[in-house]
């Protein structure tokens, strides 16, 4: 199976409020943006390869990342906040205000 | 206290309160040395980085993109809001409380919208509140009595680090005094974060079911049978024995993040937990808080209820305050295109936003004030640097639990405070005014 639907997640880490404070360019800021975090599962039914990319669509957008294992359920994705996020949410409210930031359908492929 | 040693100048500044999140420890011990930041004391790795960092990525002042004076800036500030017919307010939650004040005023008099980073992030949780109300405490009850705490849809070990030690997890309190062994501690979330770690059970829901969950408990709580086997992919069985716990507890609290306001529901999943909490009341002490983000971001909700009425996505373009979230916030009068100029104070809006949103800003007149080169202050057609509010800058910040707190000032910056910097253009602004080049200035200034 080349591509499959899941639900992603993102949000703050530890790595992220990190480095934020290092400069938005700064190499462990980008690294921690651009990682996906995926189950083992998930990466075998893929068929990904360590170094491998992959690409995440929503009806948003779309991205181009990093992955690596997490612990995290089957069916799930998770990636920080950052400009690889900003690339996959969309800005419709539900004229609440605020755009759906979580727990958003995405397709995941292995990239290239 | 200041001493010379050599030719070194040695401060150390003791009870300094962190900038950097909702937790606003005010125990930090800071070294500075020369006028630099030498040691951060007390402070977690969050903190330690704000402070340690803080040289790092100044802001230049520019207008398009050339270098400018900070005079000169704050001129093309002031000429961009006073020509702007729809303008923005934005950003505004890592400042401190006279910045907030002033925004207010600022948009008060060019009849503009002003909205502030919650609006992105726990502004459901400011909608549920003033829907249904809240039973709620300071940090310092739930140190010194909570038996049960529940972390809901938040990660305190990696975005407040020091919330579970000072307050809700291992902390010692008068009617907890071994800490971590006179309380339970249950995190609920779609995914293990290290908050599970640490807490003592950890309940993993689907995506996108709290409202159906918290519906399923407040039917329990009532004394009715589900036919339901789960719900959000969890047992009814162990829906029911944390009810059971909830109610046996003499003093619980449940504290949210924005794994419920991001996702499907909004304010709605916020409504269902604090009607919950209410009715726990029946049975024991039972309290919620939202774990609130950025440093002073209570404030500007506080400022902004205490003269508008309201807590965000707040407009001013009929001389009085109009509150209405899906028109006035800022994620819709972006994607709508409806915004003629913004102003974005101490936020990386273009950073942070979805790409519509950012797109809409790149293409108006954009000023931002900062102390930082951003993705913001990099396409903005001014920039304005500034002293960082809480480090270079002192002023009043509100903790989450909307307890004020003094904010140091501990090194000197050479640029204005985002106070000054707002003071002065509203002085230009009502100067052009009055010149005719717009609405007069409303005699009686602004509230606050």
């Amino acid at each position: 199976m080349s591509e499959r639907r899941f639900t992603l997640i993102t949000g703050r880490t530890t790595k992220q409020g990190r480095s934020i404070h290092l400069g938005k360019e700064a190499k462990e800021f980008l690294d921690e943006i651009s990682t996906l975090q995926m189950n083992l599962k998930d990466i075998e039914v893929l068929g990904l390869q360590e170094g491998d990319q992959v690409r995440l669509t929503t009806r948003d957008g779309s991205a181009v990342v990093k992955f690596k294992k997490g612990d995290i359920p089957e069916g799930l994705v998770f990636i920080a906040y950052g400009g690889f996020v900003n690339a996959l949410v969309g800005s419709d409210t539900q004229a609440t205000g605020m755009p759906n930031t979580k727990g958003i359908e995405v397709e995941v492929e292995r990239h290239g | 206290m200041a001493e010379s040693v050599g030719v070194k100048e040695v401060k150390v500044v003791e009870g300094v309160t962190c900038p950097f999140c909702g937790v606003t420890c005010d125990d930090l011990v800071v070294h500075v040395e020369n006028g630099k930041i030498k040691e951060v004391k007390n402070a977690c790795v969050l903190g330690k980085d704000t402070f340690m960092h803080h040289l790092e990525g100044w802001a230049t002042p520019r207008i398009h993109g050339k270098p400018a004076t900070v005079d000169q800036c704050i001129d093309a500030a002031a000429e961009i809001l006073a020509k702007a017919k729809y303008p923005l307010i934005y950003g505004l939650d890592s400042t401190e409380l006279g910045a907030q004040r002033k925004s207010i005023e600022l948009a008060e008099l060019i009849g503009g919208n002003i909205d502030h980073t919650s609006s992105v992030c726990h502004a459901p949780s400011l909608q549920a509140v003033q829907t249904v109300g809240i039973s709620s405490c300071t940090v310092g009850e739930v140190k010194n009595r909570a038996d049960l705490v529940i972390f809901w849809g938040c990660n305190p070990a990696e975005a407040h680090p020091r919330h579970p030690t000072r307050y809700s997890v291992t902390a010692k309190g008068l009617f907890t005094p071994k800490g971590k062994k006179d309380r339970m501690v249950i995190n609920v979330d779609v995914r293990p974060t290290p908050t599970a770690r640490m807490a003592d059970a950890f309940i993993q829901i689907k995506p996108n079911s709290d409202y159906e969950v918290f519906s399923a408990l407040r039917a329990l709580l009532k004394g009715h049978e589900l036919d339901q086997a789960e719900v959000g992919g969890v047992a009814i069985d162990e829906w029911k024995t944390l009810l059971e716990k909830m109610k046996s507890s003499k003093f619980g609290i449940l504290y949210w993040g924005m794994g419920l306001t991001m996702s499907r529901g909004k304010y709605l999943n916020i409504v269902a937990l604090l009607t919950l909490t209410q009715e726990l009341n029946r049975f024991t002490k039972f309290l919620a808080a939202p774990m609130r983000g950025h440093g002073n971001v209570v404030g500007m909700a506080q400022v902004l209820t205490w003269q508008t009425g309201f807590p965000f996505a707040v407009n001013m373009s009929r001389g009085y305050p109009r509150f209405n979230p899906g028109e006035y916030s800022v994620a819709d009068l972006l994607a709508h295109g409806e915004v003629d100029a913004a102003l974005i104070l101490a936020a990386d809006a273009i950073g942070n936003f979805p790409a519509k949103m950012a797109e809409h800003l790149r293409s108006i007149p954009m000023i931002a004030i900062d102390p930082k080169e951003s993705e913001t202050t990099k396409v903005a057609t001014v920039v304005i640097p500034s002293a960082q509010a809480g480090i270079a800058a002192g002023g009043i910040a509100y903790r989450m639990d909307h307890i004020p707190l003094v904010m140091k000032k501990v090194v000197d910056s050479p640029y204005p405070s985002d106070r000054e910097i707002l003071e002065r253009i509203i002085a230009k602004v009502a100067a052009m005014k009055n010149g005719g080049n717009g609405a007069p200035v409303p005699a009686s200034g602004a509230r606050g």
